[in-house]
């Protein structure tokens, strides 16, 4: 039988069937552009803006309107009082009007302040540019007539509307380099550069490693197998928050009980401060990255290990290889595949990883990676154009990882 | 080299190093469940082990090897040099269930290990069998201690008293007496707290995400597998790429944006987010999964003037039941442990999601075992639909777990 060789060139057939295709995935990939592509080219173009945490609410002018004077009977005074400030403390605002409209048998008596002019129950204000911290009373005497009275509404009833343009820093021309100066400035850069890939390198290798020990364990068959398997994948599916309290709670260096167990049994004298000391921190958030994520390792490997014809082992045991030879002759090689596929999704996973470290330590006692660090200078010290340049950095890596990534995945194929 | 396979070396060694395996594992254990002092005793563990490694050999019956090493440990015990040693206010029954635990721990597994060997010289085969059982006792031993300890503190704890975890952390014996007022913290959890609403947001932010996230991966997975057009390979291979998107990096400029157009601290935000991380992942598996259906019934139903989407209604869809399965409890898992952009997103108490509620007892001024309930409250509905459907989220996660 021959096979079926696709025309050349596009027919309409295989043109409506592209354009049908692109319609189904039309919904991922503009979900994907909007929240995922876009926020990351964005990323960019704040790391270049003089921008912190407080600089977030655009300036817009503010007004708050309030009848005084309460009058109780046609023919009664009253104010109309007209609170317009500016909501940002540095930054002024231009074009600012003010437009309200007066309740019905509402007539002026006093002067309309300057700028200001009333047609009919309309009042419409303009007051230019107004300075930061701007913040002005404008009072209007007003009689109030039976019309007022019969229509018994409230004169907040019509919101007073005011507009104005500002300055807004995420639009405006003004660019800065020293959000990067700052995050490379001084030997801090290189010390979280140096605890991020100590930690991507120690907690990937070791999740692997014991990932391929429980996966051999398990390999074998016997009863209970199954509960055992679902056991470790426990670490896993737990939500972090709830682990890593656990954690927190279990290596308390006052009320934890792993203290307690080692003075008990003599290990040491007083409570240890396992992630509050420097270099004790660092590994006891690798121990916990392996922990957590070496049933991940462990269900790929497995997976693997199982689809491996057993008629191979057979033919070695004829040939009387020792279980150590067939592990390291035969699996080994089989497993090879996989073992790289998972180490690079693990690397740059790990690499990405921001809740159990900030969950753990705070990115204190020096266990800031680069991600901890995104947060930190952004929401701690609010200082978000900072936080992006390190959000760049973060990405440049990721750029270098990918295209080895790339370039081994494609060898591996069936991920 | 040869010198060191004699059965009469092995055995001991094997002995011996086990034996410190289970003194150290019963003594923590003890340790834990008792709150009293436990600890391993050197000089003991090497006499039971060096006995139990030789007898092993001979006493081809796991029942006597058992029993020997469950009397030798309880009589070293007794004069203090046993492979388990204990401190003050250890009772009698304790030493004696001790003795009992060191016995099966010891006795079992050495039989298993040694038993039918020769006590001369081994084979290389038998003696690599050796110490891959050993390797293999081990690692049970070692992975289920590693796994259970955690989850053990966090379920102990929420059930404890300030006062009785500062007196004595180990102690995690629970106090019957006081009936369900053991379950104090979970209930002030709820009625002070608004656990209640948490889980309720949890539960409502996760199934819609599931929703909306299968609604908009089938299309796009069918397309991928089955349609042919241009590009369909480099999509279906940069779709991997946005797994390598650290969600930090986006949750910025979202941060930003939601600020300022009011979406922060509303579900409303959440669920515009949620469904997008986990969009490429359920295409990629649901692709894989589409492409091993068999082609020819999707093509009888064009042929009978299906059109295509009523196809993937019809035909592809209830063809693939397990895999959307898998797919929805995988990202049901992912959306009700997320935690960054919820906890990002989210100061208004009355909006918090479990995973921020749980964040929120963090504090000096919350007990500990507060901070522990809201654990195990979070921990338990995924833990219950994970043991329930198993089976459905080993594939999910072994076909998803490109995503960390």
């Amino acid at each position: 039988m021959t096979t079926a060789v696709p025309p050349k060139g596009t027919g309409p057939l295989a043109k409506r069937e592209a354009r049908l295709a692109w319609g189904l995935l039309f919904p991922t990939i503009f979900s994907v552009a909007m929240v995922i592509i876009l926020p990351l080219l964005s990323i960019f173009w704040i790391s270049i803006k003089p921008i912190g945490l407080a600089d977030l609410r655009p300036p817009v002018p503010v007004v708050r309107e309030q009848l005084r004077g309460k009058p109780a009977a046609a023919g009664d005074t009253a104010t109309i009082e007209y609170r317009l400030r500016n909501s940002s403390q540095d930054t002024l605002i231009e074009g600012v009007t003010l437009s309200d409209s007066f309740p019905p048998g509402v007539t002026v008596t006093g002067e309309i302040p300057e700028g200001c002019k009333q047609t009919g129950t309309e009042f419409f204000c303009d007051f230019g540019t107004i300075d930061p911290k701007y913040n002005n009373r404008m009072k209007i005497e007003v009689e109030v007539g039976q019309e007022y009275f019969d229509w018994g509404g409230h004169p907040k009833d019509s919101e007073p509307v005011v507009t104005g343009t500002a300055d807004f820093i995420l639009t405006n021309g003004e660019f800065t380099l020293d959000n990067f100066r700052r995050v490379f400035d001084g030997s801090e850069f290189w010390s979280v550069f140096g605890v991020t890939l100590a930690y991507t390198v120690f907690g990937t290798i070791g999740a692997i490693v014991v990932g391929l020990f429980a996966a051999l364990l398990l390999n074998n068959e016997f009863r209970g197998q199954g509960v055992l398997r679902g056991l470790y994948l426990f670490p896993y599916v737990a939500p972090v928050i709830a682990v890593a309290f656990t954690w927190v709670t279990l290596f308390d260096p006052t009320s934890g009980s792993a203290n307690e167990l080692l003075i008990r049994m003599g290990v040491t004298q007083e409570g240890i401060n396992f992630f509050g000391q420097k270099p004790l921190a660092l590994i006891m958030v690798i121990v916990f990255e392996i922990w957590r994520y070496f049933p991940l390792s462990f269900l790929f490997i497995l997976a693997r290990l199982q689809s491996i014809d057993t008629d191979m082992y057979e033919a070695a045991d004829m040939d009387g290889a020792s279980p150590f030879q067939k592990f390291w002759y035969l699996s080994m090689p089989m497993l090879l595949g996989i073992l790289s596929v998972v180490f690079l999704l693990r690397f740059i996973w790990t690499f990405n990883k921001f809740d159990d470290i900030f969950l753990l330590t705070g990115g204190n006692a020096g266990t800031r990676t680069l991600t901890v660090n995104v947060y930190e200078q952004a929401f701690a010290v609010s200082n978000i154009g900072a936080g992006a340049a390190v959000a760049v950095v973060v990405f440049g890596c990721l750029l270098v990882f990918s295209i080895f990534f790339f370039k081994f995945i494609s060898r591996e194929e069936g991920l | 080299m040869k010198a060191l396979r004699k059965g009469s070396v092995v055995g001991p060694v094997i002995g011996i190093l086990w034996l410190f395996v289970i003194a150290t594992t019963v003594a923590v254990m003890m340790s834990f469940i008792t709150g009293a002092a436990f600890r391993p005793g050197l000089i003991g563990t090497l006499l039971v082990g060096l006995g139990l490694g030789l007898a092993a050999f001979r006493l081809n019956d796991r029942w006597a090897l058992i029993g020997a090493g469950a009397v030798a440990t309880f009589l070293l015990m007794m004069v203090g040099f046993g492979p388990v040693l204990t401190g003050e206010g250890v009772t009698f029954i304790h030493k004696l269930l001790c003795a009992l635990f060191v016995g099966i721990g010891a006795g079992w597994p050495l039989q298993a290990m040694l038993g039918g060997h020769t006590i001369s010289e081994m084979t290389r085969h038998e003696f690599e069998e050796v110490i891959i059982s050993f390797l293999t006792g081990f690692g049970y031993v070692f992975f289920t201690a590693i796994v259970i300890i955690p989850f053990y503190v966090m379920v102990m704890t929420s059930l404890k008293s300030q006062q009785a975890l500062l007196q004595n952390p180990l102690d995690f014996t629970l106090d019957w007496d006081k009936g369900w007022g053991l379950f104090r913290s979970y209930q002030e959890l709820f009625t002070d707290f608004g656990f209640g609403g948490y889980l309720w947001t949890s539960f409502f932010i996760s199934v819609v995400t599931v929703f909306v996230t299968l609604l908009f991966s089938v299309p796009g997975a069918y397309a991928v597998a089955r349609l042919r057009f241009k590009g369909a390979a480099a999509f279906s291979r940069s779709i991997l790429l946005i797994y390598m998107v650290p969600m930090i990096v986006v949750a910025l400029p979202i941060y930003i944006v939601f600020s300022m157009t009011g979406l922060r601290n509303s579900l409303f935000g959440l669920i515009l987010i949620y469904p997008v991380t986990t969009i490429p992942v359920s295409l990629y598996m649901l692709q894989g999964y589409f492409r091993g259906l068999p082609a020819e019934v999707e093509e009888a139903g064009l042929m009978d003037g299906l059109s295509r989407l009523a196809v993937i209604w019809k035909i592809t869809l209830p063809l693939s039941l397990p895999a959307l399965a898998s797919v929805s409890l995988y990202v049901f898992m992912i959306a009700w442990n997320e935690f960054l952009l919820a906890f990002m997103l989210l100061d208004d108490p009355s909006k918090f999601t479990l995973t921020r509620g749980v964040a929120s007892l963090n504090s000096s001024e919350v007990p500990r075992q507060h901070l522990m309930a809201g654990a195990v409250i979070a921990t338990v509905p995924i833990m219950v639909l994970f043991l329930g459907l198993e089976k459905f989220m080993t594939k999910g996660l072994t076909a998803g777990s490109v995503k960390g």
